[in-house]
This record gives structure tokens, sequence and C-alpha cells, in this order.
């Protein structure tokens, strides 16, 4: 393995305690993604990737930073990859979901916090992000209370920029993010000395939705039964997709999805016909969050799908057709962004309507939603996602947790007594 | 022939044995080894089939070759084997809360669960007990020797712990407090039950229902009557035996359902 030592000491990493990161990172890799059985041969690159987590792609960025490129950081499926990537930038999703940034964040920021955001802010303060480190500077959103207020004070430690999303799906609220689009524009060419045209936007944007089609060929494929791939593989797969490059995932995806429609054909998949199949809703899981999903997945049931920032929220729509002006796309990116059935929206009742359909198009026999602890919008919105599934007789099991490792016991209790009830 | 449930608690571990009819059981506290207490539970017996659950039952299904359940569904099971009208059970365990709506059939319909921490379970009664220096099998009586009651704003057990001292700095009286702590679990627990809308008949189990003051303020609370059977700490394992016994006769093919009893 090449040492990179030398590149993260630059990037002014704490080495100590990357060091224990890593290590960390490595043995719950191997426990709960490795041990798994009947891997798709592809999951090799991911593999790879994830053994390389912080050193091959962080020396990609430095490569592209050496060479004048700039390097933007993000946390959230509203800030536009692909305007990012029209100014000659990398974008790249950020840490943000381990327990081991928490006390970082904890020194500064107050407890009752979620999850993500203290994770987040905790690796600027700790210093063990080497994303976030070399990144020129930080695109953030206003998508929660939380999450905007940590933003200003990590505007104290990392260059901070702030666009924002709409609370409502309005005319108005398109009006409001399309002018925070051209807004991140003049940031963008600012930062870059890019002039970001309608030719390289839609080149971009076509990039970016390759990615996203060939996660959607990877979620449809888990639309057969047996599943051809386990959950805890397709999450880690859309995990990987917010920060590795584009083209080569995008490529890297189909060769997987290849291997699992073949997989389809020959009624293979890490679990039996008759497991449980179970449909995720809720907030976005980060790298390395696999939590919920190895509960479920070691009780025997199958994640068929994540209803989930981090899973259809991401690759779910395309840009798609525009009339090729520089605004016509602006215009398309802002359309694309307000049919994100995110919690942040009121009302959104579309994103019932989306669980609804994932849960019968992939014949999910039950939907677990997920809420980290201290998420206002999502544990909310659980109350109607709730009554929605009630009326449909969908069962469902709402999970209120974070990132730590203390409530797995009662989690798994909850998630057995869950299945045994679907299994009837 | 026999069979066996072992329900490997936070707090206590029991076992009940089956024939035709329950023929033994066993209580014992977990302490920090429940492995080794199962080990010594069970030294020389042999059953046809032995089912573990509870909390631990991940630790020691394997190194038994029992099977596991979840304790939801063993105490639907058990709850219902001794009231077959059975169609909520409460359950105030020794780390957490769960109350389970069943089916007109008896089936697990929909269940509710305390998150994360220890509010409003037997762990929150026990550490208070400690703090007012009572035995955990007095406090029920103690609180319901109260003349009045003081308000418990904290349901957490660290928090409420700090409240029940600073209350006793200002020198409230001991029982009223213990009546307080008692308000506040009961309305957690009746909260949660009324999430999942209890149907009478109400089991209420698991060692929290040994205690008469909460039992008082969950029945006036949910206004409805709760039926607490003799050891209610032993549902669970019941539950696990009679799924033992009801899976052998089906050969198995339906692991989650209650048995043919």
């Amino acid at each position: 393995m090449t040492d990179y030592r030398e590149m993260w000491a630059e990037l002014g990493l704490d080495l100590e305690k990357h060091d224990a990161l890593l290590q960390a990172l490595s043995s719950m890799y191997g426990s709960i993604i490795l041990s798994q059985d009947n891997r798709p041969k592809a999951m090799d690159y991911f593999d790879f990737v994830i053994g390389e987590i912080h050193g091959l792609r962080v020396q990609e960025l430095m490569d592209h930073r050496s060479k004048g490129g700039k390097v933007v950081g993000l946390y959230c499926v509203f800030v536009p990859e692909d305007l990012i990537m029209a100014a000659g930038a990398i974008p790249v999703g950020l840490c943000a979901g381990t327990q081991f940034s928490v006390p970082d964040a904890e020194e500064v920021l107050p407890r009752n916090t979620c999850a993500l955001i203290k994770s987040s802010f905790g690796f600027k303060l700790g210093r063990t992000c080497p994303y976030l480190q070399a990144s020129d500077f930080v695109v953030g959103e206003t998508t929660c209370d939380g999450k905007k207020k940590m933003y200003e004070i990590l505007g104290e430690y990392h260059p901070t920029y702030v666009m924002e999303v709409p609370q409502k799906k309005t005319p108005l609220g398109r009006e409001l993010f399309l002018d925070e689009l051209r807004g991140l524009k003049e940031r963008l060419e600012q930062e870059t000395g890019v002039t970001i045209t309608a030719e390289r936007l839609a080149e971009a944007t076509s990039l970016v939705d390759g990615k996203r089609r060939a996660l959607q060929r990877l979620h449809n494929a888990r639309k057969a039964r047996p599943a051809p791939i386990s959950g805890l593989d397709a999450l880690l797969v859309t995990q990987i997709a917010f920060y590795d490059d584009v083209a080569r995932f995008t490529e890297k995806v189909n060769a997987l999805c290849d291997e699992l429609e073949g997989r389809i054909v020959g009624g293979e998949g890490p679990f039996p016909a008759d497991a449980p199949r179970v449909l995720l809703s809720g907030c976005p899981m980060a790298i390395p969050n696999w939590k919920l999903h190895r509960v479920i997945e070691d009780s025997g049931a199958v994640v068929v799908g994540e209803e989930s920032c981090v899973g259809t929220r991401y690759f779910g729509n395309l840009t798609g057709k525009n009339d090729g002006t520089l605004e016509g796309q602006l215009r398309a990116i802002a359309d694309r962004q307000l049919e994100t059935h995110c919690a942040c929206f009121t009302p959104n009742d579309e994103r019932l309507e989306d669980i609804l359909e994932l849960a019968s198009g992939w014949a999910a026999d039950g939907v677990v939603h997920y809420a980290l602890q201290f998420c206002h919008t999502y544990a909310n919105e659980a109350v109607k996602v709730e009554r929605t599934l009630a009326r449909e007789n969908i069962p469902l099991l709402r999970i209120e947790t974070d990132y730590s490792d203390e409530d797995v016991g009662q989690l798994k209790t909850r998630v057995d007594a869950f299945l045994e009830m679907i299994r009837r | 022939m026999t069979y066996a449930g072992l329900d490997i608690g936070s707090r206590t571990i029991a076992l009940v044995e089956l024939d035709e009819r329950p023929e033994g059981f066993v209580i014992v506290d977990t302490g920090p080894n429940p492995l080794q207490r199962c080990r010594r539970l069970l030294r020389g017996k042999a059953y046809q089939r032995l089912v573990a659950t509870g909390y631990g039952r991940g630790l020691v299904a394997p190194v038994f070759a029992a099977d596991s359940i979840s304790e939801i569904t063993a105490y639907a099971v058990g709850a219902r084997h001794l009231y077959p009208d059975c169609r909520t059970v409460i359950d105030v365990g020794g780390q957490d809360c769960k109350v389970t709506l069943l089916s007109d059939s008896g089936e697990v319909q929909k269940f509710e669960m305390n998150d994360r921490c220890a509010a409003g379970t037997g762990r929150f009664l026990e550490v208070m007990a400690r703090v007012l220096e009572l035995e955990i099998g007095e406090l029920g009586d103690h609180a319901l020797s109260a003349k009045d009651t003081v308000r418990i704003n904290s349901l957490c057990t660290v928090f409420a712990e700090s409240e029940v001292v600073s209350l006793i700095a200002r020198g409230a009286n001991c029982q009223a407090i213990a009546l307080g702590l008692h308000e506040a679990i009961a309305t957690r627990v009746a909260a949660l039950a009324r999430r999942v809308g209890p149907r009478e008949r109400v089991v209420f189990a698991g060692g929290g229902a040994l205690n008469p003051c909460l039992q008082r303020l969950l029945s006036r609370k949910l206004s409805v009557e709760l039926t607490v059977p003799d050891r209610p700490q032993a549902v669970g394992a019941l539950g696990a035996a009679l799924i033992a016994r009801g899976r052998t006769r089906s050969d198995g093919a339906d692991p989650g359902g209650p048995p043919p009893i």
C-alpha cells in the first residue's frame, strides 16, 4: 500500500487520530461488509475504493489542485454537482457518518444536535477528514436549522458558502432556488477563474445524469426476487457515488449491474428468495454508517431499497432535456431539485407517494423508517409516513437512533420482532 | 421429552420447562456473565428443543444450540397462552418497556418500544429506589402510602436522579417523591401504550408488573383493568418454551407464529 502520510501531514491532518479512525474503519469494513456471503465479484472495485478511502482518491484531488483545479466539499444532494464540475472543479461529498468525530464536535456544538451535523463538524475540529482538508471551500445549504447554524460556525474554521434551499415547492420557491444557483455559479466562477458556459454545463450534467442512470439500474436490479445484491453492498455503492470520480464510478456501477442482471437470470443472490424484503426510508446514511442495514440483514431480511438522500433522492430524477441555454439548464437543475422530496419541504406529500410506489414496486414486506435522533424534519414526517402506510396495510417500524452502538441490542430486538411479524 | 424457554433479560434470567404443561420455573439475576449463569442453569439438562429470548439471546443461543426469538413475540405467545382473550401486552422490563397489540387470533399486530435509554423502565425505578435507600420490592408500597405527590419533570434516569436529590435537599417527603417517580414512569408507559391503541384484555408483565403502585397508576391512566400474571417476569420464558414445543410439532415451518397450544 502506498504511504500517504506525507500527503496527510501536508493536509494538516491529526495523524495519530486519523490512524485510529482508519483502523476503526478497516475493522468495521471487515466485519460488516467483507464478511457477507456470496457478494458480487464486481464489488471488488468498491472494496478497493474503500481500502483507499483516504488515499488514492485524495491523491487524485491533490493532483487536480496542483494543476490549478479546485475542490468543492458538500454535504447534501441539493448542492448541484454538475454546476461545480462545469467550473472545472471536483465536487466531493464530505465525511459525516461516524461516531468517531462526534466527541470532537461536542466540544463546541450542543449535544442535542443530530449525529450527522456533529460528525461533519467534528471532522473539521479533529482534523480527520482529508476531503474536507483538501477542499478549497464547502458549499452548505439550509435544509435544516441545525446544519444552517453549524455552517456559520464551520465558516470560522474553513471557507464556507451557504446556498438557500426553499421550504416550499412553489413557483416562488423555484425562483428562489434558481437565484441561488445563479449565485453559486458566480461564486464558482470567482473561485476557479473559469466561465461556466452552456456547453460546459451540458457536458457536466450529462456526466452526472449518466451516474444517476447507472445507480437507477442498480436500484432496479434490486426488484428481483431473490435480490441479486445485499442492501449493505448497494448502500455502499451509493455512498461511494458522492466522492468517486464520476466517469470511472459510472463505468464500474454499470459493470456491477451487468453481473447483477446475470445473477437475476440465474436466480442467484446473497439471501434466499423467501427472505423478508425491507424498504428503508428516511435520513441519509453517510460512510461508514451501515448500522441499521447490518442489523436488518443480520436478522435474515434483505434491504431492497433506500428512500433516502443516499438512495433514491440522490439518483431518482435526471436533469434531462432542456433548451440548451445556460439559463434553461439552470432552470432544469432547479426543477429537478424541487422534485427531490426531502423532509425539509412543506408540504411534502410527494414523498409519501414515493414510499408507497417503492414499497409496491420493490415488493417490500415492510418499511423501516430511519430518523436520526434530533432530526426534527424526518422524525416528525415519520408520523405522516406511519399513517399513510397504515392505510395501505404496509407494516412499518419506526427507528430513531444515532451513530453510536449503545442501542444496537434494542434495535435488534425491534427489528427481530418486526421481521417475526412480517414473516407470517 | 421436554421443551424449555430461556429469557436472558438485562436484569434476570428466567427458565421455563414445559411438557404438556409448564413444569419447572427458575429465575436468577443476570449478573455480569450471563453465559456462565445459563451454563449453570442448564447443567445436566437435555431438552428436545430450547428457545432463547431476551437481550442475551444472540449470545446464548449458539452455545446451547437453541433457536432464538425476540422477547416481543415471546411475551405475546406467553401472555396469550395464560389468557386466551389477551389483546395487549405491556412489558416493563429491566432496561426497556414494550407495548404489543395482538390480533384476534393472537398474532403480533403492532408494537412500540422505548428508544435508546432507560426512561420508563425497571432500571429507572431501581436507580431511584437506591437514591431513596429502599429495596426495589418496597418502593411501590412506599409510594402508595404517600399523602401527596411531587412532580418529577425529567424522565431521563440520570437527570431524574439529580432532580430527586435536589427534591430531598429541599425537604420533600420521601413517599411523595416515590409517588412522583411512579407517576412519571406510568405517564411514559401509558403514552407508549396509547401509540398502539390498547385493547382489552391488557396483560401487564415483566418485572415492573410486580410493582403495585405502577399497576394502579397505569390502570388508572389507561382506564383499563390490567391483568397481572402470577409470575409476570416469566411470561417471556414461558412464551419461548411454548414456541419450542410448537416448532417441534410443526417441524419448525412457522418460526414466527404462535404455537398450536
